[in-house]
């Protein structure tokens, strides 16, 4: 009703001044951290919530167009909604308001040491240009916000400027987002150049036009660019580094949100701006989002640090966004457009869900860290006790992104599963062995993400506590769980009734394809390909816990025995059970470490320092197994010393004469006349 | 592969019946458990065995009984690894000062109800190490002991029926 | 409607009192081949009587999860029963999920049970959990592969329809890729229900444990529906097994007759596959931890075979 009568435009204004107060509000009250964080904050939620309304009418259908000739050259500022759009506004909202409330109570401890004013703003800044990113419709709006937009998320990443390590993560996040930005640069202005215009609805239709050489140039370039943004492998080395250096709610918004604004450009470029291309444009990119699946989830089984593994999983999650929008490409480029759409809606539906689940859990996280003050699974452990309500929501995260039924993150990676096994409708062997792979990867994948986050939640939060930091934890403040509460009720909603959000991707999808997806749902059931697979998820759902309490009732009938008596662990007879007796971070993940040996390459050091007196008593035992980053001496290092080593013979031309200089000027200066001429 | 499956068809069972003899020392002590819990133990028990500081004598004999020759699975018995998971902690040896606390740890980790069988002279009256500085005494000084079976060691056919008496349970 | 519903019903009560009956029946072809007499067929349900009596003695250390696994563990049990066609295809709730959904639900049931070891704080239970999971990790991808393989051939990834297509078109088992497909899936079997050669299932040395590890803890009540759980697994595994790659005798409608002719064929193919079970147990021993991925890797490429001879021969 309110949207009927309200506008659409109306919606973005009022979004637009919320985030305007909040942003101006917080820095007035500079002088009250708290005023200035419930202004900042506040104002926040009250944009997001103004943008999920937004998003959900744009996806019911209502559209939007917004011109400022004069505000930018070369075509001005254009905004406009498609259902695409929408979604991806839907997307962020989802993100923003519970990131919002939580930072409230987050964000308390920074009173005094970091400036709140100064957060609020950039807080307020980055969401609305996360908003307004999918609204951009030509090439230099765009650009000017994606740019706001990673300057903003720069500035809360070194909010904690005062530790090294957050320094040097921010650092590399502005250099890989920097070049990322070059990259998206070249390829609009090659595309535009191409085509004769900036604006974009105007491209899918000249994209035709087109010759294949420039065509693919064009799509490598904004597929390196928005592929980096969104963190797959191999540009996703400031993922891992960025994201825990973070605050946890700019965490929870960075790896939710900001980075399915990549997804969004990598969809755009392969749907809308080129039209359909080769084979090996999708090819590649479900090669690499196999890639990132696998090793994303690889490298977060190591990890010690609890915010870096979520980091590492969003790589993960991020590659099976990329399979399915792989998939859908080769769908397109070999003519089944339905199942283009099914595999379409599989991967926007994944991206929502892990929007809902990464926010979740790196909220979980922040919180842990909020109360122990470590991130180091090695010091955590026997959280469930101090922390019992963040230790649910943990459980339920870990249960959604392990993909695990009655969750959301099992719908989306089953419709993932369909789509990828109906490739065998092509005829095409490579093809279909490459989908073969994929589907192997995605199994993987899976496999390893639950055992991944049975390791992060029971070391953290299981057993007996490690440190005297995690015993001395106690519960976060309200507003810091009702943000999780919010998470975890939307994880069990979009698990036990997905068609209530399938109905809007699917026009979502039909809009950008023009092709209906290959499914059929209703609200209990979720039905691929009529009948190559269906799922019930409600029933599901009903029956677990039907079960679930008819057992305790058959045991009472059966009348066994119900005495319950406690005693210490089992520790054949050993007098001491402390917490050092409890198995360790670094050893359950040691099954993976050998496994996978040739990807970790670890480098084991161990020091054994004996008595002095005799070697046959040992006073220390040093052990050190850390994984080397292999990608970054692989593949970044030798870039950055050829870079150096270009640079180090262009200072060269630094002669520091001003003649010198002088005559560099006057051969630019005629070699552009002979150009022009 | 092929001369594997051949010796594994043509292997006859070897299991002998076990007969009641008269000369064979059980002493029935205590009665921890009532009527039910025996009639159910009777149909199976899961044992953890404990060695107490014995020389491992009793343990040679008590490893026979997984034999094919004496079987005790066959009588519903099945040896576990957890007292958690045990109904019959089978004790040997004269119970040693560093013993003495695990031997009573596990017993509470035992879950009710529960019965114990002690094995071999040393379980009676420390046998051949009564009087030695290390040894604290027998196992009835620790654990309420249902059953014991006396030799030194016993034969594995006596430990059996002294489970079985302790179960009020005749083959 | 209420003819499924007591098919369905059937269906449940044959999973939950015929699996300890299968683990009783290996248990007594694994004695007889080592020379003994062994416990009888119907041990298992002896044992599981005296631990529902028994109390129950849980750790200081653990929390509310280490209560509530066994319940989980039997649920996923029990809505799994409801899902695979035991005796017929046409049960009345088998639409709720297809394989995939089946696969995911047994990997919900060891997610719990992995949280458990490592409630206790114990470094057996630790130990038990890293190694479950990392051999349930590496067996997803030969699963889903070996079922691409068969889903293949008979167009459809729901269970009932892959086992309609087979029973009513028995040629298209007649090839190399649905023997494949099986293999790989009898190794998964074998190790996702910790069964040698991947994990000893009767062994007292608590490093080479790797199931039996996480369930150190449990006791009384508790562990019997642990116990049971595993049996069901095990129950399904080998029904899957048996009325995916060999349908016959399975109803394809719900006539008294075939559900009768359906329930004779499952058991003689289940006696079949856990004597299989019982030999390979007896002839093998269990492969060092590190190579079970060797084992696990090789079954994934036979699966991948199964697939791609589904491509190329058509």
């Amino acid at each position: 009703m309110i949207i009927d009568s309200v506008g659409m435009l109306d919606l973005l204004l009022v979004t637009l001044a919320s985030f305007g107060i909040g942003a101006l509000g917080a820095l007035i009250m500079a002088r009250s951290p708290k005023l200035a964080s419930i202004v900042g904050h506040g104002g926040a939620l009250l944009g997001a919530i103004a943008a999920l309304m937004l998003g959900l009418a744009g996806l019911a259908g209502g559209s939007l167009q917004l011109e400022f000739a004069d505000l930018l050259p070369i075509g001005g500022a254009v905004f406009g909604m498609d259902r695409l759009s929408a979604f991806f506004v839907m997307v962020t909202a989802v993100g923003a308001i519970p990131a919002a409330l939580y930072a409230i109570g987050y964000t308390r401890e920074y009173a005094g040491k970091h400036s709140l004013a100064g957060m609020g703003l950039a807080f307020n800044v980055f969401i609305a240009a996360m908003i307004l990113v999918p609204l951009a419709c030509n090439v230099l709006t765009f650009l000017a916000l994606w740019e706001v937009m990673s300057l903003a998320s720069y500035f809360l990443v070194i909010t904690e400027h005062e530790r090294e390590e957050t320094l040097q993560a921010g650092w590399i996040y502005f250099v890989m987002t920097h070049a990322g930005f070059a990259a998206l640069f070249l390829g609009f202005l090659l595309l535009a150049h191409a085509t004769g215009t900036a604006s974009f609805s105007e491209w899918s239709a000249a994209a035709a036009k087109l010759d294949p050489s420039s065509r693919n140039l064009i799509f490598v370039l904004l597929a390196l660019g928005f592929g980096s943004k969104a963190g797959a492998i191999p540009l996703h080395v400031w993922l891992p580094r960025a994201h825990p250096a973070a605050p946890s709610h700019i965490s929870a918004l960075m790896s939710g949100v900001m980075i399915k604004l990549g997804i969004y450009g990598l969809v755009r470029v392969a749907f809308d701006w080129l039209g359909v291309g080769p084979i090996w444009w999708g090819g590649t990119m479900l090669v690499v989002g196999a890639v990132s699946g696998v090793l994303g989830v690889l490298y977060a089984l190591v990890d010690g640090d609890l915010k870096r593994l979520l980091a590492y999983s969003s790589v993960e999650n991020i590659g099976i966004i990329m399979l399915g929008i792989g998939a859908a490409m080769l769908f397109q480029a070999t003519q089944l457009p339905g199942l283009a759409a099914l595999a379409l809606v599989a991967a926007f539906y994944h991206t929502l869900n892990h929007a809902v689940f990464k926010s979740l859990l790196f909220m979980a996280a922040g919180a842990v860290l909020h109360a122990t003050h470590t991130r180091n699974l090695e010091e955590l452990g026997g959280l469930i006790r101090r922390l019992p309500q963040t230790a649910i929501f943990f459980l339920v995260g870990s249960l959604a992104i392990a993909a695990l039924p009655p969750f959301n993150g099992f719908i989306s990676e089953w419709l993932t599963f369909q789509s990828l096994l109906l490739s065998f409708q092509i005829s095409a062997h490579t093809v279909n062995l490459l989908f073969a792979l994929g589907v192997a990867a995605l199994a993987l994948t899976s496999g390893l993400a639950a055992a991944c986050f049975v390791r992060s939640f029971g070391i953290t939060f299981l057993a007996l506590p490690r440190s005297e930091r995690a015993e001395r934890a106690r519960e976060v403040d309200w507003t810091m769980r009702a943000a999780m509460l919010v998470l975890a009720l939307a994880c069990v909603g979009l698990g036990v009734a997905p068609s209530v959000i399938l109905a809007p991707l699917e026009a979502a999808v039909f809009a950008l394809t023009g092709a209906h997806a290959d499914m059929q749902f209703s609200l209990t059931a979720v039905v691929a390909n009529d009948g190559f697979g269906w799922v019930a998820p409600l029933w599901i759902a009903l029956g677990l816990v039907g079960f679930l309490l008819i057992i305790p009732l058959g045991l009472r009938v059966i009348g066994a025995n119900h005495r319950r008596r406690y005693y210490e662990t089992w520790g054949c007879g050993r007098a001491l059970q402390t917490a050092r007796f409890e198995y360790t971070a670094a050893a359950f993940a040691n099954p993976f470490k050998r496994v996978f040996g040739l990807l970790y390459r670890p480098a084991k050091k161990l020091d054994v320092e004996f008595h002095p007196e005799s070697r046959y008593f040992v006073r220390a035992i040093a052990y050190d197994n850390q994984g080397r980053l292999v990608f970054e001496e692989a593949l970044y290092r030798p870039l950055l010393r050829l870079i150096e080593a270009l640079a180090r013979q262009a200072r060269l031309l630094q002669s520091g004469s001003v003649h010198g200089y002088l005559v560099y000027i006057l051969i630019a200066l005629v070699a552009l006349l002979i150009l022009a001429v | 592969m092929a001369l594997l499956l051949r010796y594994l068809l043509k292997t006859p069972v070897f299991t002998e019946t076990l007969h009641r003899d008269d000369d064979l020392e059980i002493e029935i002590i205590t009665r921890q458990i009532d009527t039910r819990a025996r009639e159910r133990f009777g149909r199976s028990l899961h044992i953890r065995e404990v060695d107490a500081g014995s020389c491992n004598g009793c343990e040679l004999e008590i490893s026979a009984l997984n034999s094919p020759y004496y079987d005790l699975e066959r009588f519903g018995m099945h040896f576990v690894a957890s007292p958690r998971h045990a109904d019959c902690l089978l004790v040997t040896g004269p119970v040693t000062r560093n013993m003495a606390d695990p031997l009573k740890r596990t017993y509470n980790a035992t879950p009710a109800p529960k019965i114990v069988v002690a094995v071999g002279d040393c379980a009676h009256d420390c046998g051949v190490f009564a009087g030695g500085y290390g040894v604290v005494g027998p196992v009835s000084a620790i654990l309420p002991v249902d059953a014991l079976v006396h030799g030194c060691p016993p034969e594995p056919r006596a430990i059996l029926l002294g489970i079985l008496a302790a179960l009020e349970k005749h083959p | 409607m209420l003819i499924e519903i007591t098919i369905e019903i059937l269906q449940l009560l044959i999973v939950m009192i015929g699996s300890p009956l299968l683990v009783g029946i290996i248990r007594k072809a694994k004695a007889r081949l080592q020379g003994r007499r062994g416990a009888g067929i119907f041990q298992p349900y002896v044992d599981l009587r005296k631990l529902f009596s028994k109390e129950v003695v849980v750790s200081e250390n653990t929390s509310w999860i280490f209560r509530f696994t066994p319940y989980l563990l039997v649920t996923t049990m029990l809505l799994s029963a409801v899902i695979v066609p035991v005796l017929t295809t046409r049960a009345a709730l088998s639409f709720m999920g297809n394989i995939i959904a089946l696969m995911y639900l047994f990997l919900l049931g060891t997610f719990f049970l992995a949280l458990a070891g490592l409630d206790a704080g114990s470094a057996f239970g630790g130990m038990g959990s890293s190694r479950e999971v990392a051999i349930a990790a590496l067996a997803e991808p030969t699963v889903l592969i070996a079922i691409f393989g068969i889903a293949l051939r008979a167009g459809t990834t729901s269970l009932d329809g892959i086992i309609t297509r087979f029973a009513v078109e028995p040629l298209l088992m007649l090839n190399a890729g649905h023997l494949l497909a099986f293999i790989a899936f009898f190794v998964v079997a074998l190790a996702e229900n910790g069964r040698l050669p991947v994990d000893n299932p009767a062994t007292h040395l608590e490093l080479t444990m790797i199931h039996e590890a996480m369930i150190l803890e449990y006791s009384g009540r508790l562990l019997a529906l642990v116990e049971w759980a595993a049996a069901m697994k095990l129950f399904l595994f080998l029904t899957l097994l048996s009325n995916l790659f060999f349908p016959w005798g399975i109803a394809l409608a719900n006539t008294p007759s075939t559900l009768f002719i359906a329930g004779l064929a499952l058991a003689v193919k289940l006696l079949v596959f856990a004597v299989a079970i019982a030999f390979v147990e007896t002839s093998v021993a269990k492969l060092r931890l590190f190579r079970v991925p060797e084992l696990l890797a090789g079954s994934f490429t036979i699966a991948l075979l199964a697939v791609v001879t589904a491509f190329f021969i058509k």
